[in-house]
């Protein structure tokens, strides 16, 4: 981290990692106390309860459900089951069906000591933990097998609404040279308080994720993998309001990528800042556990605030998430820290301030896979120059070394993208890619230049932002609008009411088996 | 494959102007030189060329050249075309519909308020329904604005509320309510199944239920809303991509003004 192109004073960024640190702790301190509806309802999927009742409401909430509504959720449902599952006789799974039938309330059993009820679950978590172990291995095996493509992996969304539909999409996106598929979520899943379930054919902007839809595109990208030789990386959208559950169900399924940031969902979905910061926590376990690298939202301050005067808060961000995703045990290759092309193309220099921004992420954050966001703001259907903007924002990924390169489509802002703007938006990076392979190499940074400049700017501001945020706490940093120019209270939002405190009872091993599991 | 870089074909056609039937232009006029690009759902092979070129014919080109094709995976071929159009438009019957004011900058607008209303107007905005997108309402109203257009908020005779993405229309109404809005802007960037249509129906159809129609002026905007379409669903008036916060507050401020003075 010594040699920097852009004459980076590294006790700045050691400092500015030291206090985000400090920051990330106090989150921390706040996360370990409480739990939440859908930390709950995870440990259920991870108890592998699964399906839904006649209402088409799904097992872990009518589970969960039964317990707050009597106030007791402090215990926590692993308590509960453990409890059901001696009295009972009878599996998870059983007893969830039983309680959708009204044929039983675990809340009102009798109660056995806190050792039996924790030996009752025992055999649950490890058969869980083993078939998440298992995936990791088989995605060790297929990439030791087939391999992968060089970075910055390509990635590219489907978004048909229908899985099977998708499904057509992504595997000739994956012939097309895509090493990371994402299926972008239907509008208004992340504010779903539940996981629907079976696979789904009708979506808005999106496909549902489900389990079953997960599997669908899993098998369907494994057998495309092994078509090209090479294997194919599945992304989803672990986020929202049931955030570690759908961490739960990418763990099972073998998703490979996941977007995950409290911070977008506090900023864009308006989720309350409590009960997402908790959620965040369980789900970055499990995904780093499952080997899951991790996508963050930053790039999405550049979509409401300007690219040129913001880019600090992004830098600052990504800076807080790495230390809050380390405190859940993540490894830094499971970072794809997010960042974004946004900047007014009508700005003069404004390929070079760009070019120093991601140069300086990539310094300041060495062994994370980057993600790197294509222009968005301001593509206009133009689609002639959209597609030189795309390629300005690829010379740069290739140039910085960038980890996940986004890609941009001619017709952002138009509608979701046709196969033949995949095609071209792949051909264009490839093409790139390719053609500037060494570039990075090859070119260094006049002294005190335009580019080095913009990324002492940069380092500096956010290195006072992040000192603002310690003496404030980031809960009160976002109450003032610190990132994203968007202020949220830290009881507004939505999901508050699925915020427990936790009791002296409660028990989750699944925590510290996960964070042993770290290599 | 092409005509080539110098070409010779006779240019056999009237080569004036006429406003009743206007043509594509490509490089002479009344040319009709058209360029499009489509994929067909078959493998790349002399077939799907011609099935193209077809194609290009039953959409009105004549002399359709294919200039590239590839398959884009098994089973879907990619084209790039030029045609020529034989179909002419008649340019000087057309009427579009479009919102009727004057459009005047930030400055010209406050000053208008004052003058003629004398308060400041409130205005509300939201994406409503499950639209999450805030980029269009955000340009209209956020202080910032866009493209250099400063937007709502930072007008001195507005009062504006920008309420974000996944309002719904309850609560959307009853802040309206709660502030006496003057109007009520909406944002819809996702359109897919025709999903805005309905939620914007809705809103009218709600505002009309409580009776408050008559006393806002209701407007929507979006990539994919016409003044046409806005005026069809029951609002005074709706705003389309390259619209911003100056044509907005222009039209609120003058249509405001109309419905005072013929109050």
């Amino acid at each position: 981290m010594n040699n920097s192109k852009l004459g980076l004073d590294f006790g700045k960024v050691v400092e500015a990692k030291k206090i985000s640190g400090k920051i990330a702790y106090d989150v921390q301190k706040f996360v370990d106390c409480y739990t939440t509806v859908a930390v709950e309802r995870t440990l259920c999927r991870l108890l592998s309860i699964d399906g839904v009742d006649k209402n088409d409401v799904p097992l872990p909430n009518i589970v969960v459900d039964q317990i707050h509504e009597k106030g007791l959720l402090r215990e926590g449902v692993l308590f509960f089951i453990g409890n059901a599952i001696i009295e009972t006789g009878l599996t998870p799974q059983q007893i969830a069906e039983k309680i959708a039938d009204k044929e039983i309330n675990i809340t009102e059993l009798k109660v056995n000591p806190l050792k039996a009820i924790k030996t009752a679950v025992e055999p649950y978590i490890n058969s869980t933990i083993e078939r998440i172990s298992n995936n990791v291995k088989t995605r060790n095996n297929y990439l030791k097998q087939l391999g992968e493509g060089n970075k910055p992996y390509i990635y590219v969304i489907v978004a048909t609404g229908n899985i099977y539909e998708d499904v057509v999409q992504a595997q000739a996106a994956a012939r097309q040279g895509a090493d990371i598929i994402a299926v972008i979520r239907t509008t208004g899943q992340s504010l779903l308080d539940y996981v629907p379930f079976g696979a789904t054919t009708e979506g808005f902007g999106g496909t549902y994720a489900t389990q079953e839809n997960f599997r669908i595109m899993r098998a369907a990208l494994d057998e495309v993998g092994n078509e090209v030789g090479r294997y194919i990386r599945l992304c989803n959208y672990c986020s929202g309001l049931c955030m570690p559950e759908i961490a739960a169900m990418g763990a099972l399924e073998r998703l490979d990528v996941m977007l995950n940031d409290a911070l977008y969902g506090i900023l864009f979905r308006d989720i309350n800042p409590q009960r997402t910061i908790i959620d965040q926590y369980f789900s970055r376990i499990i995904n780093g556990f499952a080997g899951v690298i991790i996508n963050t939202g930053e790039d999405n301050y550049l979509t409401t605030a300007d690219a040129f005067e913001q880019a600090h808060t992004v830098l600052a961000s990504d800076l807080i998430n790495e230390q809050l995703a380390l405190l859940a045990g993540m490894h830094e290759e499971q970072m794809g820290l997010g960042h974004a092309f946004e900047m007014n193309p009508d700005m003069e220099n404004g390929f070079l301030y760009e070019l120093a921004q991601a140069q300086m992420t990539r310094e300041i954050f060495p062994k994370a896979p980057l993600k790197y966001m294509p222009p968005t703001k301001f593509m206009t259907g133009n689609i002639f120059r959209g597609q030189i903007q795309n390629a300005l924002f690829n010379e740069i990924s290739i140039w910085t070394g960038q980890g996940i390169q986004l890609l941009g489509m001619i017709t952002e802002a138009v509608h979701t993208p046709f196969m033949s703007d995949r095609y071209l938006a792949i051909e264009n990076a490839k093409y790139i890619f390719n053609n500037l392979k060494n570039i990075g190499d090859e070119v260094e940074f006049k002294e005190n230049g335009i580019i080095q400049n913009r990324a002492h700017k940069v380092l500096n501001d956010a290195l006072s932002l992040l000192h603002q945020i310690e003496e404030e706490g980031l809960f009160d940093a976002l109450e003032k609008g610190l990132f994203a120019d968007t202020k949220r209270s830290k009881t507004g939002g939505k999901g508050l009411s699925g915020v427990v405190e936790k009791s002296d009872n409660y028990f989750n091993p699944f925590i510290a088996i996960m964070k042993g599991g770290k290599k | 494959m092409s005509g080539g870089l110098y070409s010779m074909d006779q240019r056999n056609f009237d080569q004036t102007l006429d406003l009743k039937k206007i043509k594509p232009y490509g490089d002479t006029m009344n040319d009709g030189k058209v360029q499009l690009s489509f994929t067909l759902p078959v493998p790349c092979n002399d077939e799907a060329i011609e099935a193209a070129k077809q194609l290009l014919k039953k959409l009105g080109f004549e002399n359709p050249q294919i200039v590239y094709y590839k398959e884009l995976t098994q089973g879907f071929t990619f084209f790039n075309c030029y045609g020529t159009c034989k179909h002419t438009v008649d340019f000087s019957s057309i009427h579009v519909p479009k919102v009727e004011s004057t459009k005047m900058d930030m400055k010209g607008t406050d000053t208008f308020i004052k003058e003629n209303i004398g308060r400041k107007i409130v205005v509300i905005g939201a994406s409503t329904g499950t639209d999450a997108h805030t980029v269009g309402i955000d340009a209209i109203m956020n202080m910032k604005g866009y493209a250099g257009h400063y937007g709502i908020e930072r007008y001195e005779m507005f009062e504006a509320l920008n309420m974000g993405a996944q309002v719904s229309n309850e609560d959307f109404i009853a802040k309206a309510i709660e502030l006496k809005a003057d109007a009520m802007l909406v944002s819809q960037t996702v359109t897919q199944k025709d999903v805005h249509i309905k939620n914007l129906t809705e809103l009218v159809e709600m505002l009309e239920a409580e009776g408050l129609r008559d006393k806002v002026l209701l407007i929507c905007g979006g990539p994919r809303i016409s003044h046409e379409l806005a005026k069809e669903l029951g609002y005074d008036a709706g705003f389309s991509m390259n619209s911003y916060a100056d044509d907005v507050a222009s039209y609120i401020a003058q249509e405001l003004n109309r419905r005072l003075q013929t109050k």
